[in-house]
């Protein structure tokens, strides 16, 4: 059987022992690196304070972070803008911050505050920022793709020339919906980046046990998506190739597709980082991805293009530590909801 | 006591599994979790090593297609038993139960029956929210065709799972993990006939009856205590199986008793509450109530994640008590 000679796999992109050199950043101007870098820095930093307040019983709620993952959320968001359409799922709150929403938001949503993101009513799998162009992220697997292809047709409607954003993971793309979404994006050309952030695994389960092939690709080979495979832990790659697929998507041509491999560093909920409960990987391959890093493979590579320094890191991380321990004071400081909330926000108030 | 085993609610339906396993070779599982599953307290632990990864299917991220082929897989013979670790996500396979397995007998003439055993947990609180959180029971309850059982007591929880997956008709089994640390010592396994399951009374009384189904139950049980604390003598009945319903049991116990006060986990608008209300409103004359029945439900509001406005959320065997005293007091 000849089947499987077209089938399409990830090859090195899934193997940690390539691609952890530093990353080449070619043309890339000094001053969008900054920022990726900062962007990078202070959703890790963000993300390592929840997982410690978790740890310590300060959160209350189940949080899936996304350590290791920070370059996708951000060199996806430097091809977008405050008009566009961005949906997430259960772990999303890189995908918010790299929007620019603020710390002290997202903290507070996470401890359940009325100065929350969503006003303390979803926690950390509920998220919303709409005027940063966050609609929404939910933890049922896939739920918020086929919504993203709708305000993906909306913007058409609307000639706004904006785009949809889908992220979700590799476990999600065996849920049904997403292959309707994709075929229903495609024929209705709608503008829609449809972001697959690969990190091999869901929940316990790794990809091999779960489908035929480790790359998500094929799904838009099958549904003719123009689509781009990078390594999700180079920031410089994420942001090329997004930008070229939401281009396209803002000229007409209809939906794209980001498959970025990656690996998250912690369990898959919580603070543990590879005996989560149920979580099946080896301490030996969790260490080669951290050879991986997307945060020190960009300061490295800024380090070699000459334009940053090691102590410039170190003056950074403390900079934006100092910024995340006043939000986490103030988030932790902040009032709950008022009880009525339970009742009076099931609808749009009256008038409304 | 001889022949009897300790369990917890979840060991009991660990042992049920490992029954049906052992005992039927055309049982077999199929769902998220099962290599691995912490997702499923104490539930299912290790059946994948005694019984193999052939008959423990672990399961990609596809809810709509498992249930989809267990449902097929009964047609054809096996024993299925596919399961949902949270019935918020079970969501993906409602045309799998409701339009399929609820339908298949009757649309051919009651040639075929499809005797899928569809469990779904209740898994809420822990400020996790609106999507991690719902008790859907009354929904499919309204769904001729699929059976509903809702276990309350440790020995329902092994027993009931049993008679659910011997059915010959699709049997919804919903369980509920704030029920799983509950103990009791377990006489041997007696298959029972699902068919002539039925709501049960689970402490006797006199003055007050309350009917509840599945963790409310537990809610029930624990009020009836601090209201014998206070001199009053409340009856608790079990519903256990919610669809076919039979009323029969509730209805003797509120003509004994003239007071009906009814907990359910789900939302008021709709719910099996009213279903409960309604069925001793068409049987029992309004001159046998010393009071008006009440009810005891959810707000009409998704879960919120907020720790203080889940306290404000959630009924407590508290919230019971404190309206059964207040009828009790009128009354
Ligand atoms: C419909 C649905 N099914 C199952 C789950 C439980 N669940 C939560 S996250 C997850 C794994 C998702 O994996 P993936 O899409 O790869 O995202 P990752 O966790 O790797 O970021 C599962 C199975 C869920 N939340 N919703
Ligand atoms: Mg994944």
């Amino acid at each position: 059987m000849g089947g499987n000679d077209k089938l399409v796999t990830l090859g090195g992109l899934a193997d940690p022992l390539f691609f952890s050199a530093p990353i080449d950043t070619g043309e890339v101007q000094f001053e969008m690196l900054r920022r990726y870098l900062n962007s990078m820095l202070r959703i890790r930093l963000a993300e390592r304070r929840l997982a410690e307040a978790r740890r310590d019983g300060l959160v209350g709620g189940p949080v899936h972070l996304g350590v290791g993952q920070e370059a996708i959320a951000v060199g996806v968001s430097a091809a977008l803008r405050n008009s566009d359409r961005v949906f997430g799922g259960h772990r999303s709150h890189s995908h918010v911050l790299a929007l620019g929403s603020n710390v002290h938001g997202l903290f507070a949503e996470v401890l359940g505050k009325e100065t929350g993101l969503s006003r303390g009513m979803g926690g950390s799998m509920h998220l919303w920022d709409q005027p940063r162009g966050f609609y929404g992220s939910v933890p049922i697997v896939a739920g918020t793709v086929p919504l993203a292809v709708g305000a993906g047709i909306a913007a058409k409607l609307q000639n706004s020339g904006d785009v949809a954003v889908a992220y979700f993971g590799d476990g999600a793309v065996e849920e049904g919906v997403v292959h309707e979404s994709l075929n229903l994006a495609r024929v209705s050309r709608a503008p829609v980046l449809f972001v697959v952030e690969n990190n091999l695994f869901a929940s316990h389960m790794h990809i091999s046990l779960r489908q035929p092939s480790d790359s998500t690709a094929r799904f838009a080979l099958a549904n003719n998506i123009p689509h781009h495979v990078v390594d999700g832990n180079d920031v410089v790659a994420v942001a090329a190739a997004a930008q070229a697929l939401v281009s396209g998507a803002r000229r007409g041509e209809g939906p794209g597709f980001l498959e970025a491999v990656t690996f998250r560093w912690y369990g898959h909920v919580d603070w543990r980082e590879d005996i989560d409960v149920g979580v099946h990987r080896s301490l030996e391959e969790l260490n080669d991805w951290r050879r991986r890093d997307p945060v020190r493979r960009l300061e490295e590579g800024m380090v070699a293009a000459g334009c940053w320094s090691a102590d410039q890191t170190v003056e950074l991380t403390e900079q934006i530590n100092s910024e995340i321990s006043v939000a986490w004071e103030q988030a932790l400081a902040d009032p709950y909801p008022d009880p009525e909330a339970i009742l009076d926000r099931v609808y749009a108030a009256a008038g409304g | 006591m001889e022949g009897r085993t300790t369990h917890t609610y979840g060991t009991a339906i660990l042992s049920a599994f490992e029954y049906l396993l052992e005992n039927y070779p055309r049982v077999f599982v199929i769902g998220q979790g099962l290599w691995s599953p912490w997702y499923v307290g104490s539930s299912m632990t290790d059946l994948d090593k005694k019984f193999g990864v052939e008959r423990i299917i672990d399961t990609p991220v596809s809810e709509s297609a498992c249930t989809g082929a267990a449902v097929g897989a009964a047609l054809a013979g096996m024993m299925p038993i596919v399961v949902h670790p949270r019935m918020d996500f079970m969501l993906y396979a409602t045309d799998a139960v409701v339009n399929q397995a609820a339908k298949w007998s009757h649309m051919v003439g009651g040639q075929a029956h499809p005797g899928v055993t569809i469990r779904a947990i209740i898994n809420r609180g822990g400020e996790q929210g609106a999507q991690h959180s719902q008790a859907l029971h009354s929904w499919f309850a309204h769904v001729p065709g699929l059976r509903v059982v809702m276990p309350a007591t440790v020995a329902d929880a092994r027993d009931l799972l049993v008679a659910s997956v011997l059915c010959k008709d699709p049997v919804m089994y919903i369980d509920d993990r704030w029920l799983y640390d509950q103990t009791d010592d377990l006489p041997p396994i007696v298959e029972s006939d699902l068919r002539l399951e039925g709501p049960k009374c689970l402490a006797e009384g006199t003055q007050l009856s309350i009917v509840a189904a599945g963790h409310a139950t537990r809610l029930a049980l624990d009020a009836r205590d601090e209201l014998a604390r206070q001199g009053y003598s409340a009856e608790v009945i079990d519903v256990r199986v919610l669809n076919p319903f039979d009323p029969e049991r509730i209805v003797q116990s509120v003509l004994k008793t003239g007071r009906l006060l009814v907990v359910d986990g789900g939302w008021r608008n709709s719910g099996f509450s009213a279903e409960i209300l309604a069925s001793v409103v068409e049987r029992v004359s309004p001159n046998a109530m010393k009071i008006p029945a009440r009810r005891i439900t959810l707000p009409d509001a998704p879960a919120p994640t907020s720790r203080v406005l889940e306290k404000a959320y959630y009924p407590t065997s508290d919230t019971v008590a404190r309206s059964a005293l207040d009828m009790l007091s009128r009354s």
